[in-house]
């Protein structure tokens, strides 16, 4: 067991070394400090408690969008919806709490939350669907539903709420943020959020799903094998839809937390939230682990906040991160690669040959 | 000193700390056919793993030709002209018989793919070996036998003149499996060597000059075929005695289990089964035999819920099944040890435990309100490896990690613990090892002799003949004679098949 999953660490962390190697040869052919870089990409993202803060709260829609991945993708799909799917659940959230601004907070919040969850859930299960009765990929539906929406979301917000002139809806009431003063003042005055916590709780919720559930246990049977699955007895095509279902809901819980605690209204834009893409690879560098999703969204987080800082303590342009996150994406990729390598015993000079068949 | 074709010497694998072979020798000799025998498990495959390339052995040295050779990859095989006819075919099916032969090694003119050439080579070396393939055809459209050829000619085509059947008859009828000894036999004429593995002594005993028995990794006993009895045979593989027969109570048959009345089942726009009827009784096992694609596969499916059906009805116990659900079939009383245990019985990367659960996993006692309670899916587990003798670390060891013939019994105790009306059971014993076979075969009779109704469809006649009560042969979709297993051969029964003689005698 510990063999097991010391190996499966193995492989990230291995990528996320050499993804930041690449960084520093770049930097480094390119007349460009590494050193002082990563040093200043570490004191912009873990330095402070305001940077901690900021870290902290950029983590919870990569968290949320890459359980969501993760969950389609054990029942065998990949859901490139996410993007779609946390931007209806972040409209959804807005309008909800545009419209009811009359609730009391918690209700407020609650039923924001859900409306935005739940757009993104509906909105994802489309998908699902079409997949079940009708086989179609869900790669493409997931890909055109996104482009869809992005278009629906700025038609509304435009259309109907945002005043004449303007592109963006109106700010929510300041009792339905959830960046309290509280966190604010403990954080130096970050973004950091409640949401943060509702985060890490729906974190434990897909463990206990996958681990415990009926349902999930169905969602990993199909997704590992459809026939098998349908000659128990599972209901393959309600199983897709429910995991389908799930993946978007997690997702549009994202978006509906950032436009609650980051965000607080609506604007048009013209690009789909990169969010939704980083948060797939957050998933695939932690293997879809529920726990490991965490770490990776950590690291991922840390990056972009500290990426940030590097072009504001040096002339480097922050895009380095970029490609450091890119390679890191790539090397995780590639990971065949390094199993070879591991299998070819290069990884452990000394002890060559005891390995082989031994892992399970 | 003799020189021969391979040799292999104190060949020795591990893996990890398990050693599949130890100090294993044999030697193959030009223009020999050496069967090498042993139960699943026994390092069979993991032996001519080494021969052909795809691993490298721990310790030991193999010669081919009276050199000593390093073999890497199955490239390096190829050039020294093993070829490997694999038990799972490797051919691409949309392509014709002639691509997938020269796939990877086209002969070509001035850049393009010289077909002519190709296939006026292949065409000799048909000739040559006796083998009838239809090098235009598309290989989705021909039979397993003629997939079978065409791998052979694969190996041929490449110059190869050492040549490995991994368990060649599994999948054939006694028909095509006469035309497979004849080739092999063309094989070893020509000068050629055959190694041939299989776990079954009949086919051994026919065409094999020398036997290697192998068990545990070691080889017990090398033995000439013409000097050695099927028994004994039997004995070094197994371990110890081994009992073919089987015992077979008086049974009340006057119930019916299950009723088949003009049954059509459509698979991809063709009619696979058409106006079918079928019983089975009460303490009765009813042996379909017939050659595979003649709509077996359509019938279960259609009896166990996982197709709909387009005319007709199917009954247990005079309740109709018909287009309910699978799980609702299952829960009537319908068990189904199916024909694809890797990819439709078992989840292979689910523990042991949570497939012996996978038909009731969302009941008591596996769980409540929607939770899973691994406790007892897990004790549930153990009891059933316990009483099934599967043979396993744990009751959380991967189904993946198990042998051919522990995942079956994975199955088979799945099936029979949930005590069901009507055991359909699809090839139970293919692939799976001696020790297996005997202990499956008794379950199934135990089932039949506790008054419940086996529905057994098998490609193995000798299967069919040694268990069933009565025996229905099936050729294109519907039933055309049925025999009595005491009164018939399997050379009649193989007529029967091919659908070459009118009905029998009625049972």
């Amino acid at each position: 067991m510990n063999t097991k999953s010391l190996k499966g660490l193995a492989i990230p962390l291995v990528s996320v070394l050499a993804g930041f190697i690449v960084g520093a040869i770049l930097m480094l052919i390119f007349g460009y400090d590494p050193i002082q870089n990563y040093q200043n990409l570490l004191v912009g993202s873990l330095g402070g408690v305001y940077s901690i803060g900021e870290t902290l709260r950029n983590m919870i829609s990569l968290i949320l969008t890459a359980l969501g991945f993760a969950v389609a993708s054990k029942a065998g799909f990949f859901n490139i919806g996410g993007p779609g799917q946390y931007l209806i659940g972040w409209f959804g959230a807005i309008v909800f709490t545009l419209k009811f601004s009359h609730l009391p907070a918690i209700i407020l919040i609650i039923g924001a939350l859900l409306c935005g969850a739940l757009a993104g859930g509906l909105w994802s299960m489309i998908a699902g669907i079409l997949r079940a009765y009708f086989g179609t990929s869900e790669v493409i539906t997931t890909i055109m539903l996104n482009y869809i929406i992005l278009y629906i979301v700025n038609f509304a917000v435009k259309g109907w709420l945002a005043s004449k002139g303007s592109d963006s809806s109106p700010n929510i009431t300041s009792k339905a943020n959830l960046n309290t003063p509280f966190l604010q003042h403990i954080t130096d005055n970050s973004t950091f959020n409640w949401g943060f916590f509702i985060a890490l709780a729906v974190v434990a919720l897909v463990w206990f799903y996958f681990n415990k559930t009926k349902s999930g246990f169905e969602i990993q049977a199909v997704g590992l094998n459809e026939s098998a699955s349908q000659y128990a007895g599972v209901n393959v095509k309600r199983t897709i839809i429910i995991a389908m279902l799930i993946s978007g809901l997690l997702a549009g819980l994202g978006g509906a937390i950032d436009g609650l605690g980051n965000f607080e209204n609506i604007s048009v834009s013209n690009n789909l939230p990169n969010v939704g893409f980083n948060g797939m690879a957050v998933a695939l560098l932690a293997a879809e682990n529920p726990i490991g999703i965490v770490f990776a969204a950590l690291l991922f987080s840390a990056l972009q906040i500290g990426g940030l800082s590097i072009s504001v303590y040096s002339n480097t342009p922050s895009e380095i991160v970029d490609i450091v996150i890119a390679s890191i994406i790539f090397f995780v990729g590639i990971k065949y690669a390094f199993e070879l390598m591991a299998k070819k015993g290069w990884f452990n000079r000394k002890n060559k040959v005891e390995k082989g068949g031994a892992e399970k | 000193m003799e020189d021969y074709v391979v040799e292999m010497r104190h060949i020795t694998k591990q893996f990890g700390s398990y050693k599949a072979n130890n100090d294993i020798s044999l030697q193959l000799r030009k223009g020999e056919i050496l069967a090498l025998l042993g139960e699943n498990g026994a390092g069979k495959s993991t032996l001519m793993g080494m021969l052909s390339g795809l691993l490298e052995p721990t310790d030991g040295e193999i010669l081919i030709n009276g050199k000593v050779v390093k073999m890497e990859n199955p490239r390096d095989a190829k050039k020294l002209g093993i070829g490997m006819v694999h038990q799972h075919f490797m051919l691409i099916p949309a392509f014709s018989v002639l691509e997938n032969i020269i796939l990877g090694d086209e002969p070509t003119k001035a850049t393009r793919i010289d077909y002519k050439k190709a296939a006026s080579d292949i065409e000799k070396l048909a000739k040559k070996y006796h083998l009838d393939i239809d090098v235009n055809a598309k290989v989705r459209d021909i039979t397993v036998g003629m997939q079978q050829r065409v791998e052979i000619m694969k190996a041929l085509y490449r110059k190869a003149n050492v040549f490995i059947f991994d368990e060649p008859t599994a999948a054939l009828t006694p028909q095509e499996i006469e035309q497979l000894i004849k080739i092999l036999r063309a094989l070893a004429e020509e000068g050629n060597s055959v190694i041939f593995i299989t776990h079954k002594l009949k086919e051994i005993k026919e065409v094999a000059d020398r036997c290697v028995v192998i068990r545990m990794g070691k080889v017990i006993e090398t033995v000439q075929v013409a000097e050695t009895k099927e028994e004994v045979l039997a004995e070094m593989m197994v371990g110890r005695k081994v009992n073919f027969a089987v015992e077979k109570k008086e049974t009340d048959k006057s119930k019916t289990i299950l009723s088949v009345n003009g049954l059509n089942v459509e698979a991809h726009g063709l009619l696979k089964v058409k106006d079918l009827d079928l019983n089975v009784h009460s303490g009765e096992i009813v042996g379909v035999a017939g050659v595979d694609g003649n709509g077996q596969s359509e019938l279960i499916e259609a009896i166990t819920g996982l197709r709909k059906i387009k005319k007709g009805s199917i009954e247990l116990k005079g309740k109709p099944l018909q287009n309910l659900s699978a799980r609702r079939i299952s829960e009537a009383g319908v068990g189904c040890i199916p024909e694809d245990r890797q990819n439709v019985g078992l989840i292979l990367p689910f523990t042991i435990a949570e497939n012996l659960v996978l038909k009731s996993y969302y009941k008591k006692p596996a769980s409540r309100h929607g939770l899973l309670n691994y406790k007892k899916i897990n004790e549930l587990g153990k009891q059933l490896i316990k009483s099934f003798d599967i043979r396993s670390q744990s009751e959380k060891e991967l189904a993946g990690d198990l042998s051919g013939g522990n995942q079956q019994k994975v199955i088979v105790a799945r099936e029979i613990s949930a005590s069901p009306d009507l055991l359909i059971a699809a090839n139970p014993t293919r692939g799976v090892d001696i020790g297996a076979i005997e202990y499956i075969h008794e379950k199934i009779i135990e089932q039949r002799n506790t008054g419940r109704g086996v529905l057994l469809i098998s490609f193995e006649l000798d299967e069919i003949l040694k268990l069933s009560d009565r025996i229905v042969v099936m050729h294109e979709g519907q039933i055309v004679g049925e025999i009595d297993p005491r009164h018939t051969s399997s050379e009649e029964l193989g007529l029967m098949m091919a659908g070459k003689t009118p009905i029998g005698q009625e049972g």
